[in-house]
């Protein structure tokens, strides 16, 4: 399960860029996962401040 | 830019952002290389500018630096933008010329159908459907619109630049110059850069190649910068992003819809600027979108002459940039210093790129034939 550490995110959206399956908006500083995330842990290799985390 | 060439042209223009407060949080170095290019575009306010610069300074790994001064000559040096007052400005502008703004309104969706777009919004909690013949999505590296389009503006992780950036405060800032600092340990991919703000300000940050970074390694290596060249500093802004630096994507609109700036992946893939691509973008599509709505035609094919204008301006440009990035991402840091080593005492101010890679080679021969120098040269 993709986590979203909310006191390290800078909501720069780098993340929803990235995403292969469009899984992640950014709406104003939340992001949001939605169920079309395949864990596939390429947005937690971009976050610029190491706020996404994919957990067992 | 968009929303107020096309309300200047005479239409009825919605402007939809989703922040609450235009031009907040930052996700910019704000600079600005050229102060002729901004003000062939607009009228620049002085409350925009935060300082202007009048040269740039490389730094290879090893320590050394090449200088490039433009003697103050007016139309050459660059500005520092205060983004914050510069986004509201903006606004501003297309709000006098007659566009409705909408704050705090996010864009859940989008449908077209009989010639129509209908997108679906939430608007400070209130939902609400807004018609309208043509859509331009000026959405950021995360365009919702473009997805809606069917256009695809998916990044490879080597197709965009993850950036930190700290705004800080301290008493070794060189306010005439922005600072570039190179490296493949400082910075894979990419490079640290410290833009002055003015006073004692100034934004230092980081970006690296997508394929190159780790979870916060760009915060990571943006301290470790922060402690080896201004260990005193003190920081009073954190800014995080993401650029694309993917070069012209092959798409850019769709019948009533065109994108521009980080939507359209506008942005230098070399330097990871972008404000004064997308501004041009956001003239050319609203004076597009005047012609397409006057002549009734907002289909693809209508919308033609975006695609053409930007494409064969920006989209060359960038085209060529995203080359150079190509060819210097293959550079060591032995080649880095040994090519900084050969600009030594040259005025290297007035040289564009062709003449100073033509330079280079000639002093690094067989260091650039071996990288492909040439082949670079003849796409420039």
């Amino acid at each position: 399960m993709l986590t979203v550490n909310r006191y390290k995110c800078c909501y720069c959206g780098a993340c929803v860029g990235v995403c292969p399956t469009c899984a992640l908006e950014l709406v104003e500083t939340w992001l949001e996962v939605s169920a079309e995330c395949k864990e596939c842990s390429l947005c937690t290799k971009i976050c610029p401040v190491g706020a996404l985390e994919v957990k067992a | 830019m968009a929303a107020k060439t096309a309300a200047e042209l005479g239409l009825y223009v919605v402007l939809v952002e989703k922040r609450q407060e235009i031009g907040e949080p930052i996700r910019c170095a704000e600079g600005v290389s050229q102060r002729s290019e901004l003000r062939e575009l607009i009228t620049v306010q002085p409350d925009w500018i935060s300082t202007e610069v009048n040269g740039v300074r490389l730094h290879s790994p090893n320590n050394d630096n090449v200088s490039m001064t433009v003697d103050n000559r007016e139309e050459v040096g660059g500005y520092i933008l205060e983004r914050k007052t510069f986004d509201r400005g903006l606004a501003l502008q297309a709000a006098c010329a007659g566009a409705e703004v909408l704050v705090k309104t996010r864009a859940t969706g989008l449908i077209r159908k009989d010639d129509l777009c209908t997108v679906s919004v939430i608007c400070q909690g209130e939902s609400l459907q807004i018609e309208a013949p043509l859509i331009i999505g000026a959405d950021g590296v995360e365009s919702k619109v473009a997805r809606w389009a069917g256009i695809d503006t998916r990044l490879k992780p080597e197709d965009i630049m993850v950036c930190a950036q700290y705004l800080v405060l301290d008493d070794c800032i060189d306010q005439e110059y922005c600072e570039f600092f190179f490296g493949n340990r400082m910075a894979p991919g990419g490079y640290v850069w410290i833009f002055p703000k003015g006073g004692r300000l100034a934004n230092v940050g980081i970006g690296i190649q997508g394929s190159q970074s780790c979870p916060g390694e760009p915060i990571r290596l943006l301290d470790r910068f922060m402690q080896r060249r201004m260990p005193r500093a003190k920081i009073l802004q954190i800014v995080a992003g993401g650029i694309p630096t993917s070069g012209p994507m092959n798409n850019t609109t769709s019948d009533g819809i065109m994108l521009v700036g980080d939507a359209a992946h506008q942005s230098d893939p070399l330097t990871g600027g972008g404000i004064i691509n997308a501004m041009r973008a956001g003239v050319m599509a609203g004076q597009t979108a005047g012609k397409a709505i006057s002549s009734g035609d907002v289909s693809t094919a209508g919308l033609k002459e975006y695609e053409d204008r930007w494409r064969s301006s920006i989209g060359k440009q960038i085209e060529k940039r995203y080359n150079a990035k190509n060819f210097f991402l293959k550079l060591t840091d032995d080649d880095l210093n040994h090519l900084a080593g050969s600009l030594h005492g040259m005025d290297i101010s007035r040289m564009d790129m062709r003449d100073l890679l033509w330079f280079l080679f000639k002093q690094n021969p067989k260091l650039l034939w071996n990288l492909g120098v040439l082949n670079l040269i003849d796409k420039l």
